[in-house]
């Protein structure tokens, strides 16, 4: 999946090495739903898979960045975000997408439940590759 | 960094509202001064307002859950109140049920949900 990012609205990106870059991130996708126009509801759902997907590149990715911003194709507009890390990739992408499978310690939502929260969901991986995770959610 | 989140007493219940979006750190640190809160002041209740959070992601989720379950080992019951409605649309779609975890939509509800009815005298 590719994001055209919107014209004259090049994506800004954010760092994710501690846990309080969380919050930074969360503020930053707040922003641009709130910008973009996304109703209340989807303000939230797009802001807790960002918060998600930020804890996934923290936690199971060794840290890496963000790039978020607004995306628009065919007369839409949205907000996307882009998380991208440098670990060890996912070994095997279905089992992670199940809803409670976990590496870690964590509740195992944060892919699955994610992917459901948004429009567009797209997952790039391979072992010792990193992880590049894309979400978009549309204005409806 | 250790930002702390003020739990304040009524009787013997503990009142904690959530004002700001939470670091990590901050969300266990609250989870660890309840239960020490509980113990010490020998509460029987808890209540959670989190009527100002915009968000309750699968790390928040997870706290209150925990809040829930240590408070009832420690004898005390926790009701989490004022959560905004999109937050709990999104908490479900995110496979978050919040299970053991008591709620009220406001404050006041929560209170007498413990039992502790409070102002407003019946009309």
């Amino acid at each position: 999946m590719t994001t055209p990012w919107q014209a004259g609205a090049e994506p800004r990106s954010y760092p994710i090495h501690r846990s309080s870059d969380l919050v930074h991130i969360r503020q930053a996708v707040r922003a641009l739903s709130q910008e973009c126009g996304l109703s209340l509801v989807d303000q939230t759902k797009m802001i807790t898979a960002a918060s998600e997907l930020a804890r996934n590149t923290l936690v199971y990715g060794g840290g890496g960045a963000v790039r978020t911003g607004l995306v628009g194709a065919d007369a839409r507009r949205g907000v996307a975000a882009v998380f991208e890390d440098a670990g060890p990739g996912i070994p095997d992408v279905e089992q992670a997408m199940t809803d409670g499978w976990t590496s870690g310690s964590g509740l195992g939502l944060g892919l699955s439940g994610a992917r459901r929260l948004v429009d567009d969901f797209d997952l790039r991986t391979a072992p010792g590759e990193g992880t590049v995770v894309t979400i978009v959610k549309w204005v409806r | 960094m250790s930002e702390r989140i003020p739990v304040l007493r009524i009787g013997d219940v503990l009142l904690v509202s959530v004002q700001f979006d939470l670091e990590d750190q901050t969300v266990l640190n609250l989870q660890e001064d309840l239960a020490e809160q509980i113990v010490a002041t020998s509460a029987s209740g808890v209540v959670i307002d989190i009527s100002a959070l915009e968000i309750v992601d699968s790390f928040v989720g997870r706290m209150l859950s925990t809040v829930a379950a240590v408070s009832r080992v420690l004898d005390a019951r926790t009701v989490v109140v004022g959560m905004r409605p999109a937050v709990a649309i999104t908490l479900v779609e995110l496979g978050l049920s919040l299970g053991g975890v008591s709620t009220a939509l406001d404050l006041e509800k929560g209170l007498a949900k413990l039992g502790r009815p409070v102002g407003s005298a019946p009309r």
